[in-house]
């Protein structure tokens, strides 16, 4: 296997883009990817989009993007796993370049999910549970989560304020990324104050509806007359587990986080400990406690204290979503996990202006599907 | 040439239905809402009440503050969403009921909550256009939300109506201004009960971009700013939205909380800004000059520019007053009285 970079990164600004068409916004965030990169072509495109058909009525993407950008005929590829879709379409826009297939490749992501109402919007995610085991018997993916905190909050004494504290971060994170959708800061207060939607998650917890893309170019290394430095794709792995809450051994632990990280870790050959700052899934507040646990930055049970003792904030030990994460950036469904590696990537080159983890030399990316089906965890260095 | 106002006048049912009841209902969070939207309580009509009894009441107020004979009223124009019948003009039963019939045009409008300011416009200008020496533009609703729906916590009953003519001005229009684009945010179909909406794209793509460009043109062509108003009023189609409008253009709170009405009337739909306007000229003096501007889903914004003349004085207490109405004698009512009230509840073969 070839050694692999990312060499360009693009995004626009997410938010609820009601005078944008969906090809319009991932066409400019795959421009600027491509311009950053200083490339003129590229041999293969993959998407990340969780659901296409229920949030625009339009799937087909691989050669509709490809189409949108005056790249055709190359192959064009559209990557599902929920809302691990963009870390699986950069993982397999990885294993295309690495294995020698194609040598420079856009891996990108695209949601455009308010162009259908919150009934309608809440429908589609829950396509990403068990359709016949959880969905028909009413729950949602706020209820999955919410039984995740209740057995968290019961087993380890996690607190009401742990979590909002989480959310208190991250809004504080993404005032410092112009490109996120929420540019506010809130307060612990505001959180468990804010309505209630699954007890004990109220929508301060929850990430947002939000239209969005973001495209990266990845390549072979050693990469000759690159305009931009290039950071190294040190680490891929992705894992699995069960589609259905209820059959999982322990509710309270993501598996699929534990395996991938693990192998990433042996891949990267690094411990947490060698980290620099993560991207992690914070789709709730409760995730993001138990990724960072998964990911072995806090013993198990642990999760809770890392953002109320400041661990996990920007100038902390490992600060975790500098970028503002789901929570305040925004959350495209497929365009996350890319999004995610151009926080890690701009980080990397020095380039993250005014939320800049000091001296940074690794960092960890992860996205997870469901209530944690799926998960992809990549690691990047500085070549 | 002036023209403008010659007399207003409004109606508010009495029945109140508060925040808290309807969100116990659906298990909502009261106080969140409550904060959310910017509402306490709401307007009900009674179950005799309707687009058209509320318009004749507003109208009867407006003929006393005109001091006018009605026969001379040459043209009347119903707003609403919620005419009685989908087809029978609701304005032939207003203009007989107060006396107007038969020598007057007539003619029922729909464009969702902009319906009122629109009539309005229309009656004005065809007094300027000399046709007539007066005219009655009106604006009523009992707007309908469906049950557990974010409009049940808004959609309320309230009319409002104005006389226009040439002489004895309570109110002197100084400019208008209409801007409108085709934006889906608000709609019902025909034989449809309840409308439907697009969530936040009610907001930011629909009321803010047509409510502030149309205030913004408003005083541009003018030449004025905010400064130059002692009073504001925008559509309220609930607590939030108009006072956000305000801060944006550079109201403040001193020219805005008179109109703002719907914290405790709630959204009146056709009837809301010309209401609001109706409980600042209560209160106006001799030289006030007031901004208006509604909105209608679909969707547009009319904006008009009053100065107040020092016939006001004369006007003001020859009827009821909005607030009055609005914070005089009130009847609250449970869910149950309120489904009976509005329909909600149906039986039999109907």
């Amino acid at each position: 296997m070839r050694d692999v970079a990312v060499i360009g990164v693009g995004m626009n600004r997410w938010g609820e883009l009601w005078e944008k068409s969906h090809r319009r916004i991932w066409t400019e965030a795959a421009l600027e990817a491509i311009a950053d990169a200083g490339v003129d072509h590229v041999d293969a495109l993959y998407v990340g989009c969780m659901s296409g058909g229920l949030f625009m009525g339009q799937e087909h993407l691989g050669a509709l993007l490809a189409d949108q950008l005056g790249m055709g005929p190359i192959p064009g590829t559209r990557v599902e796993s929920a809302c691990a879709s963009g870390g699986l379409a950069f993982r397999q826009a990885y294993l295309a370049v690495a294995s020698g297939e194609h040598d420079i490749v856009l891996a990108s992501g695209l949601e455009k999910m308010t162009d259908v109402d919150g009934g309608a919007a809440t429908y589609a995610l829950s396509t990403a549970a068990d359709q016949e085991y959880e969905c028909y018997h009413g729950i949602t993916f706020p209820g999955l989560y919410a039984m995740m905190a209740r057995v968290h909050m019961h087993r380890y004494g996690t607190t009401r304020e742990q979590l909002a504290r989480v959310a208190v971060k991250n809004h504080a994170n993404g005032l410092l990324n112009p490109l996120a959708q929420f540019q506010s800061r809130i307060t612990v207060e505001d959180v468990v104050r804010s309505v209630l939607v699954a007890d004990p998650l109220r929508v301060l917890d929850c990430s947002p509806i939000t239209d969005g893309a973001a495209a990266v170019i990845l390549a072979a290394l050693p990469q000759k007359g690159s305009k931009r430095e290039p950071v190294k794709v040190a680490a891929s792995a992705a894992a699995t587990d069960t589609i259905a809450l209820h059959d999982r051994e322990d509710i309270a632990w993501l598996r699929s986080t534990d395996v991938a990280a693990a192998k990433a870790y042996a891949q990267a050959g690094i411990t947490p400990e060698d980290l620099s700052f993560c991207e992690v899934h914070d789709c709730f507040t409760i995730a993001e406690v138990m990724v960072i646990e998964a990911l072995g930055l806090t013993g198990r049970g642990k999760g809770g204290e890392a953002a109320a003792s400041g661990m996990t904030a920007l100038g902390g030990r490992v600060p975790v979503n500098p970028s503002g994460g789901l929570k305040s950036k925004g959350h495209p469904v497929g365009a996350t996990g890319i999004a995610q590696v151009r926080e890690a990537v701009l980080q990397l080159r020095g380039e993250s202006e005014g939320r800049q983890v000091e001296g940074a030399r690794w960092g960890l990316t992860q996205n997870m599907g469901g209530t944690g089906a799926s998960s992809v965890v990549h690691i990047f260095t500085r070549a | 040439m002036s023209i403008g106002i010659v007399g207003y006048g409004s109606y508010v049912p009495r029945h109140r239905i508060r925040l808290e009841e309807i969100a116990k209902v659906w298990g909502a969070d009261a106080p969140a809402y409550k904060r959310g939207l910017g509402l306490r309580e709401k307007s009900v009509p009674a179950p005799d009440q309707d687009t058209i009894t509320m318009s004749v009441e507003a109208a009867r107020r407006a003929i006393v503050r005109a001091g006018i004979d009605p026969v001379r009223i040459g043209a009347i124009y119903v707003g609403s969403e919620s005419h009685p019948y989908a087809v029978k003009p609701s304005g032939t039963v207003v203009a007989e009921a107060i006396g107007a019939t038969p020598e007057i045009h007539c003619a029922d409008l729909e464009f969702a909550c902009k319906a009122g300011s629109e009539g309005m416009y229309i009656a004005m200008a065809l007094v300027k256009a000399g046709e007539m020496d007066y005219a009655l533009g009106i604006g009523a609703d009992t707007s309908q939300g469906a049950p557990g729906d974010a409009l049940e916590y808004s959609a309320s009953a309230g009319a409002a109506a104005f006389i226009f003519g040439r002489e004895r001005l309570v109110a002197e229009c100084e400019h208008t201004y209409a801007y409108m684009t085709d934006t889906p945010d608000f709609w019902r179909r025909e034989y449809q009960f309840y409308p439907r909406h697009a969530g936040r794209f009610t907001g930011e793509p629909a009321y803010f971009k047509h409510v502030l460009a149309c205030a913004r043109g408003l005083m541009e062509r003018s030449g004025t700013t905010p400064s130059d108003f002692r009073w504001c009023v925008f559509h309220q189609p609930n607590g939030k939205f108009p006072q956000r409008a305000a801060s944006e253009l550079g109201f403040t709170k001193d020219q805005h909380d008179q109109g703002l009405l719907s914290p405790t009337l709630g959204n009146t739909y056709s009837g809301s800004s010309p209401m609001g306007l109706s409980a600042v000229l209560d209160v106006a003096a001799s030289g006030d000059r007031i901004l208006m501007v509604s909105y209608g889903s679909g969707s547009g914004s009319d904006g008009f520019i009053w100065r107040v003349t020092d016939r006001i004085t004369e006007v003001q207490h020859l009827a009821v007053q909005t607030r009055e109405q609005l914070e005089g004698r009130r009847v609250y009512i449970d869910y149950g009285t309120y489904s009976k009230f509005r329909g909600k509840i149906r039986m039999g073969a109907e």
